[in-house]
């Protein structure tokens, strides 16, 4: 489980990125971050991730306070940061490199099969295109087994085809060991896709707006009433989130323009 | 292949067909100018005292060559600039590696070696004559100076510009200092050290002209200033001539014996 507990970070230039987040997920859930531009999302990540520091807070993983880079945690970024000097096999396994050999290369080509780009393993980074570097990127974080699984807009450079087939990647993966995951998305129908459960959050300062439980059936049919009916709720919650403190709770129509 | 070949049959065969005389072209100025001199000096147009045509000059080479004078020239200038060129190398990697990696060390070594690089490295030639005399060492200690602040500048740089984000990603997969050094900052300011490397070379071979000037009995620069002093052009541009090769020589060598590690961007190099 990942608790978040008055979760507060000011930027040293004064920003308050958050104030006062509390967050809880179960083992195993998916929750979508979603919300505008610059309301502290990857702030979130990254503190989550222990590659910044909280200015207040604390973060606890299975009940273990997370103080920095945490192994039980792992983190694919928005872009897919492979290194460009190892072939893709070796970047699934960069984080396996503690492990005996045998193990590292069955455990790197099982989970190069299951993103499948097994047939790509000798290649380097650079002869991929971007989906499939981001396949490698989620390979690299999956392989390693964390019970938490941060993902920051990682498929928001693709398009809309790519994006679909790597979310059902994505909760392929996921059905395996059923990593605690947590989703920075801008796009509704990826959030009703993928999540148990939307948060929204509002900006100056960061924080948590609204929940939205997506209660639906997996596999998620994308053109079923419920998923439309979800998507809805998830997009007025994103809209209530736009508007100005002052003036809630007007819901402005041209928030939807508004929201990224 | 064959349905390639059906499908696009002209535009190929069109690009390499204007390749091999684009490459060509750049030889074409240089062999007509020297075939014109040639020319001009056996038909008596020309007089070739001063500036020998290309037959004088081959000659001489091949003189300087049976004579064994080639060899022990050659060993010479490149023996020094082997010497100065690890020594500078070596110093710059480490003052490099050093001023790049911490920033407190940065703070106090890089405002200096900014200020010493400031001073034309040919000024310092009486100095070090004087501390290590007119032989090897002074001459060794001009071209490591010169080959010590290129190289210094790139690492520094390099490290630097080592991307934050990879950087990150070991920081996740909780890579310690040296295994974060060693598996992401080396592979990653590797490229950018030949290049400093090889500009490091390349002042090594100019450098060791001037410390050859400045009184040697043997070396490539001894040719020159002998060549001038007893009124041989020919031997003067034989000896440029091997300055040309050896330089692109070394810069050969240099450039294939980091090619194993640089190989993932060959891309990149092959602009350089
Ligand atoms: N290193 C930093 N120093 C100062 N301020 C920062 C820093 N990083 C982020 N901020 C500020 O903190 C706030 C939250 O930024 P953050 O990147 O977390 O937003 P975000 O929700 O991820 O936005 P987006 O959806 O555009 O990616 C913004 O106002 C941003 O300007
Ligand atoms: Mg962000």
């Amino acid at each position: 489980m990942l608790a978040l507990a008055h979760l507060s970070k000011t930027y040293a230039d004064g920003t308050r990125a958050l104030a006062d987040v509390n967050l809880e997920v179960r083992a195993g859930e998916i929750v979508a971050l979603i919300g505008g531009s610059g309301c502290g999302k990857t702030t979130l990540m990254r503190l989550v991730a222990g590659l910044d520091r909280p200015s207040a807070g604390a973060i606890r993983v299975d009940g273990e306070a997370v103080e920095g880079p945490h192994p039980a945690v792992g983190v694919v970024f928005q872009e897919p940061r492979l290194l460009p000097w190892l072939d893709i096999a070796d970047n699934v396994g960069f984080g396996l490199l503690d492990r005996p050999a045998p193990e590292r290369r069955a455990r790197v080509a099982a989970a190069l099969e299951r993103v499948g780009l097994a047939e790509h393993a000798r290649r380097r980074p650079r002869d991929l295109s971007g989906g499939q570097q981001q396949r490698v990127a989620i390979a690299r974080a999956f392989v390693t087994r964390p019970r938490v699984l941060l993902l920051d807009e990682p498929f928001s450079a693709l398009d809309a085809l790519t994006r679909a087939s790597l979310h059902e990647g994505l909760l392929a993966l996921w059905g395996q060991d059923r990593p605690t995951i947590v989703l920075v998305t801008h796009d509704v129908g990826e959030a009703v896709a993928l999540a148990d459960r939307a948060v929204v959050m509002r900006p100056k300062p960061g924080r948590v707006d609204d929940e939205v439980p997506l209660r639906l059936a997996r596999p998620r049919d994308r053109a079923s009433p419920a998923f439309e009916a979800a998507s809805r709720r998830v997009m007025a919650a994103l809209d209530r989130s736009l508007t100005p403190d002052e003036s809630r709770p007007a819901r402005e129509p041209q928030g939807a323009a508004l929201w990224w | 292949m064959t349905a390639t070949d059906t499908l696009a049959p002209s535009p190929a065969p069109a690009r390499t067909a204007l390749r091999v005389p684009a490459a060509a072209l750049g030889l074409a100025l240089p062999v007509v100018m020297a075939l014109a001199w040639e020319g001009a000096v056996r038909m008596g147009i020309a007089e070739g005292r001063l500036m020998p045509p290309p037959s004088r000059i081959g000659a001489m080479l091949l003189d300087l060559a049976r004579s064994g004078d080639l060899v022990l020239h050659g060993g010479a200038t490149l023996g020094r600039v082997a010497a100065g060129f690890a020594l500078g190398a070596v110093a710059g990697i480490g003052f490099g590696a050093l001023s790049g990696a911490s920033p407190p060390a940065r703070r106090l070594l890089d405002p200096t070696l900014q200020a010493l690089r400031a001073i034309p490295s040919i000024a310092w030639v009486p100095l070090f004559i004087l501390w290590l005399g007119i032989f090897e060492a002074s001459k060794v200690a001009l071209i490591a100076v010169g080959v010590f602040f290129p190289v210094y500048l790139g690492v520094v740089g390099a490290i630097l510009g080592v991307d934050r984000k990879l950087v990150e990603v070991g920081r996740v997969f909780r890579l310690n200092r040296s295994q974060l050094a060693r598996r992401i900052l080396l592979p990653a300011v590797l490229p950018d050290t030949v290049t400093a490397l090889r500009s490091g070379l390349g002042l090594g071979f100019m450098f060791v002209v001037a410390a050859e000037f400045m009184g040697a009995s043997e070396g490539l620069g001894y040719l020159l200033v002998d060549g001038q002093q007893m009124g041989k052009p020919d031997q003067i541009l034989a000896a440029i001539i091997a300055f040309a090769l050896l330089g692109k020589a070394a810069d050969t060598l240099l450039v294939a014996a980091t090619a194993p590690l640089l190989r993932w961007q060959d891309t990149a190099r092959e602009r350089l």
